[in-house]
């Protein structure tokens, strides 16, 4: 007998796929440290085997954002603007095919990081990936969210996760000027492609914490609304 | 007159059989709809439910569902045309409820949610407009139904716009949302005690054969709505608290909370659709053995045979206990993001809609007030997705089924004026 009901009337959520979507996103990002411990080591197998995970949480993001996109038609009636939950969605998975790209670069061409940058690039990529982290919590939070009708106490508390994520990206950009003056220092020492290309890894690693603030930001615009 | 006399008690028999037929198609889908936030939330199980959902479906149609019925009975045909010719009204109830039955099995084989009581309406009025005089259908009535369509949703939307609002205020957007919620819960289930209660006593009881003054029936509604409340106070205060769950807010142990307080409204709800409904089934049953018991005279007042509304309850329980569980079974896991709280606003207030429509006599659709309903929580920004292209659907399906009705009771009142003729 097939459902003879009104309860067809609740669409498939968009809250919950938006949730596991940044945490496989966030997981794969997350993957970039094991990567550059073993790119530090030396070890260009383990390297690889590393950097085929990222890519295949990628595409796991991926098969996500397909799956969410389509199953957000226009006659569907949300607390929140359909616009908003995909671009926040693409936001999201610019995270993932960053942290693609930065390991697919490096393993390609076996970039090696000179030794006295290690220290300060790995705090720098560790603090990149708090921002990660920190926009997983907020985004974690819509549940919440919704629980509340998106007003009140709830938002003011989001908000001020927002805020801290703003934080962490401020802080990855002081980071970041400190590491580009150490690699500055090193240039005339170093083959002059590899130090090119240094800078853009540099440049894609500060950029996961600009997206993810970006993800922060999107969804205080949601609030606003 | 003769024909009445001769086959009488054939007549009965069968309008007795397509009367528990139509029960028996509303118990087995009809029902999925007032238990399904309840059973797709998780508050309860499938098995709960239906438990619930028969006790409470029972006591609906019993103890206050005969107001509706002399609705359907009375106002929608004008029994003046008939007072010549009662067989004519004999075998267009009949096929009214054959008819009803038959579509309700139809639209619920190509899962359609079309509503009950609409079937029996559109019924009706085709053998009645067709059969016997157009003017014999009072279209005002009619117009009323037509009308319906937009009040019964805005009103339950209203009620569960209001419910759900109040409880942001209170429980959610609080600092303490558990110890809110332990606090306030109670009082929306003394709320929908009183509601039951009061209807209860004002419309159904006199049909028992109780009789309770207007005043004594508040301070009864009164207490009872308290008596519910100090339970569910005490159901509430078993509730486990779970200090790991989210630390800082506390919600997974909110929707606990609002987790006893959807069996209350689920037990609500039943009643209010058992009330309503049962009504579809036994109204043009009842006006049949009256006609015939009365030997063709159509009174104004008819009284219930007693063994009607038993019929009509045991009709829905029994189409429920075999064929419900799979509609609801099919619930289970299609709703996403529907928590204990957001499904009780839907839910309360489509039972309050239901219950008080019942108490005027409005045949309305329990369909009609929890889309409504849903659609008010989801303007309040509580519900996660709707598909409006769902809402169409069922709307589209509520004009669909009166013509729908009507043409297959048409069919059938020809069939038995022609089987019966002299």
């Amino acid at each position: 007998m097939p459902t003879n009901t009104f309860l067809g009337v609740f669409a498939k959520s968009p809250l919950k796929p938006l949730e596991d979507h940044i945490k496989v996103v966030n997981k794969c990002s997350q993957g970039l440290l094991p990567f550059f411990n073993s790119v530090f080591a030396g070890d260009w197998e383990k390297a690889a085997l590393f950097q085929k995970e990222i890519s295949n949480l990628e595409k796991q993001a991926d098969t996500l954002k397909r799956d969410l996109r389509i199953s957000l038609p226009r006659g569907i009636f949300m607390p929140i603007q359909r616009q908003d939950v995909l671009e926040l969605l693409t936001q999201q998975d610019k995270i993932a095919n960053k942290a693609k790209d930065i390991s697919g670069r490096v393993l390609g061409r076996h970039m090696d990081i000179p030794v006295v940058m290690r220290e300060s690039f790995m705090a720098y990529l560790e603090r990149c990936l708090d921002a990660t982290k920190q926009a997983k919590r907020v985004i974690n939070e819509l549940d919440d969210l919704l629980e509340t009708g998106f007003r009140g106490r709830e938002v003011r508390l989001v908000e001020d996760m927002i805020v801290d994520l703003d934080k962490i990206e401020d802080d990855t950009d002081v980071m970041q000027v400190a590491v580009r003056r150490e690699l500055l220092d090193l240039e005339s020492q170093l083959n002059p492609v590899d130090v090119m290309f240094l800078y853009s890894i540099i440049e894609w690693v500060g950029e996961l914490a600009d997206i993810s603030e970006r993800v922060g930001s999107r969804l205080e615009l949601m609030l606003a609304n | 007159m003769d024909i009445l006399q001769t086959y009488g008690f054939t007549l009965i028999v069968v309008a007795a059989l397509v009367g528990f037929l139509m029960a028996w198609g509303i118990g087995a889908n009809d029902v999925a709809n007032a238990m399904g936030t309840s059973v797709g939330s998780k508050a309860l199980t499938i098995k709960q439910a239906i438990l619930i959902a028969m006790v409470f479906e029972f006591a609906g149609a019993y103890l206050a569902g005969g107001e509706v019925t002399s609705t359907i009975r009375k106002g929608i045909l004008d029994s003046s045309y008939f007072i010549e010719s009662p067989e004519l009204l004999v075998y267009g109830m009949i096929s009214a409820l054959l008819a009803a039955g038959i579509w309700l099995g139809f639209a619920s084989y190509l899962g359609w949610p079309v509503s009950t009581t609409h079937s029996i309406v559109g019924a009706l009025v085709g053998f009645a407009a067709v059969g016997v005089s157009s003017d014999a259908v009072a279209w005002s009535a009619v117009g009323g139904i037509v009308g319906s369509w937009v009040i019964t949703p805005a009103i339950s939307g209203f009620i569960a716009f209001l419910i759900f609002q109040s409880a942001q205020k209170l429980i959610f957007d609080t600092d303490k949302p558990f110890d809110n919620a332990k606090r306030y819960v109670p009082f929306y289930m003394g709320l929908a005690g009183f509601v039951m209660s009061l209807v209860t006593i004002k419309k159904g009881l006199k049909h028992v054969g109780l009789h309770i003054e207007p005043a004594d029936g508040y301070y009864i509604a009164i207490a009872i709505a308290i008596l519910v409340g100090l339970i569910g106070k005490y159901a509430i205060s078993r509730v486990h608290y779970d200090a790991k769950a989210d630390k800082r807010t506390h919600f997974a142990n909110v929707e606990k909370i609002f987790a006893i307080l959807m069996i209350v409204t689920a037990c609500c709800m039943a009643f209010a659709h058992g009330s309503n409904d049962v009504a579809n089934a036994i109204g043009p049953l009842a006006a049949v053995v009256s006609i015939i018991n009365s030997d063709g005279e159509i009174s104004s007042k008819a009284g219930l045979v007693w063994w009607i509304l038993p019929l009509g309850g045991l009709g829905i329980v029994a189409g429920l206990a075999l064929f419900g569980h799979r509609v609801i079974a099919t619930i289970g896991n299609g709703i996403t993001h529907l928590t204990p709280s957001r499904g009780f606003a839907a839910e309360l207030a489509a039972a309050c809609t239901v219950v008080l429509a019942s108490g005027t006599g409005l045949p309305i659709s329990t369909t009609q007030t929890l889309v409504g309903a849903v659609l008010g929580v989801g303007m309040a920004r509580g519900i996660a997705a709707i598909n409006l292209g769902v809402v169409r659907n069922i709307v589209v399906s509520w004009v669909v089924t009166l013509p729908a009705g009507a043409g297959l009771s048409i069919l059938f009142f020809f069939v038995l004026k022609g089987i019966f003729a002299p």
